[in-house]
């Protein structure tokens, strides 16, 4: 089957990796310990694991999308920013 | 009560499962993949990196788009809601007049938004359009072709008149759903009007008036057919939306890198947008 048409890179490949290997994780979490964790954090309304990580990934695009807008091509630190980002929302929120 | 688990279930996702790849997933990932190439055609691509999107970020153009797209979307909310709710209020609730309304109400929506734009563009037009030609008639000077001013309010009472039946129909759906109690309970206390509508029908239409918020809001904020019809995007650039503006960058100078980057921007915006209602409604759900 020929998949050129979808005109893959290696970096757009290792992205959607990454994305597929995270749900699989979240899959394996939710099957070791069911039932997703519902809390209410900060923002003071139920949210489960799966919802931190949804909030985690768009916040991300987010964060990546202002350093391109503000800062420039050069997205090592809008990387950074978003691994702490996650890490606060599946801690508190 | 105990759950019964039974993990054949999921085989029965995976119909949805495949239909969403299919329809939504491999789609996304093609537009990422340009996103990040120029192309020529030819199935050539050339590694571009973040450059389209720092381009479209950077850009008035795109800026100046999504504030025409917030500002419309306002403006119809602000219109089609409450006009929505006192049209609703008014209709009546039993006899022959509920089905006539109910279908005049629905006559709009019936149709296709691009006949909608037909409609409109002709209805408009000074020559042979009776909005047109009247105005005219009667001194006004209107030309939605030449004025942009013309072009917003002919854009904003076109959808108006195509959408503000949808906000009708899920109000008089949530006030035929309050019971007679209510009412009795308020005639009792000798409550105004006014008091009926604020403690009793408003509280009860929350959630179908959240719903009508989430489906117009996002509709407006998706805007196409209608005003690609009618104005084309003009004149100038006055009603060139985001997605008038990306399918002149994508199929017009078949710029479809940068294209593919404003589909990304305009995508993870709508999905905020969406995850933000969708929120604040399920979570009104719970404390109700």
């Amino acid at each position: 089957m020929n998949f050129s048409w979808m005109a893959w890179t290696l970096p757009t490949a290792l992205f959607f990796i990454t994305i597929a290997l995270l749900l699989v994780g979240m899959a394996v979490w939710e099957y070791a310990s069911p039932g997703g964790n519902p809390r209410v954090g900060i923002l003071r309304f139920e949210t489960t694991r799966g919802d931190r990580l949804f909030v985690s990934l768009l916040g991300s695009a987010f964060i990546h999308l202002a350093w391109l807008g503000l800062g420039g091509p050069n997205l090592w630190w809008a990387l950074a920013l978003s691994v702490v980002y996650a890490v606060g929302v599946f801690r508190y929120v | 009560m105990e759950k019964t688990w039974n993990n054949k279930a999921w085989f029965m996702v995976l119909p949805v499962l495949v239909l969403v790849a299919f329809s939504a997933v491999i789609p996304l990932m093609t537009v990422v993949n340009y996103s990040v190439q120029d192309t020529f055609g030819n199935n050539e691509f050339f590694w571009a990196g973040t450059d389209w999107y720092v381009d479209v970020l950077t850009s008035d153009r795109f800026w100046d788009a999504l504030t025409r797209n917030l500002i419309f979307s306002a403006i119809i909310l602000a219109i089609e809601i409450p006009l929505g709710i006192i049209i609703a209020l008014n209709m009546p609730k039993k006899g022959l007049g509920v089905p006539v309304c109910l279908v005049l109400m629905a006559l709009p929506l019936l149709i296709p938004w691009n006949v909608v734009g037909t409609i409109w563009q002709v209805f408009g037009r000074v020559d042979i359009g009776l909005l047109g030609h009247t105005l005219e008639m009667l001194g006004v000077n209107y030309n939605y072709v030449q004025n942009p001013i013309d072009a917003w309010v002919t854009l904003i009472v076109m959808d108006v008149w195509h959408w503000t039946s949808l906000v009708v129909l899920l109000c008089y759906a949530g006030l035929v759903s309050i019971p007679d109690a209510y009412y009795q309970a308020a005639k009792i206390d000798g409550a105004s009007r006014w008091s009926v509508f604020r403690y009793i029908q408003l509280p009860k239409m929350k959630r179908v008036l959240l719903i009508a918020f989430l489906l117009r809001f996002m509709d407006s904020f998706m805007i196409y057919t209608e005003p690609f019809v009618v104005t084309g995007g003009g004149p100038g650039n006055s009603t060139t939306f985001l997605s008038i503006d990306l399918v002149k960058m994508a199929i017009g100078q078949f710029d479809l890198g940068p294209a593919a980057a404003l589909s990304i921007i305009y995508f993870l915006i709508i999905l905020l947008l969406s995850w933000i209602f969708y929120t604040v409604m399920t979570t009104s759900d719970a404390q109700s």
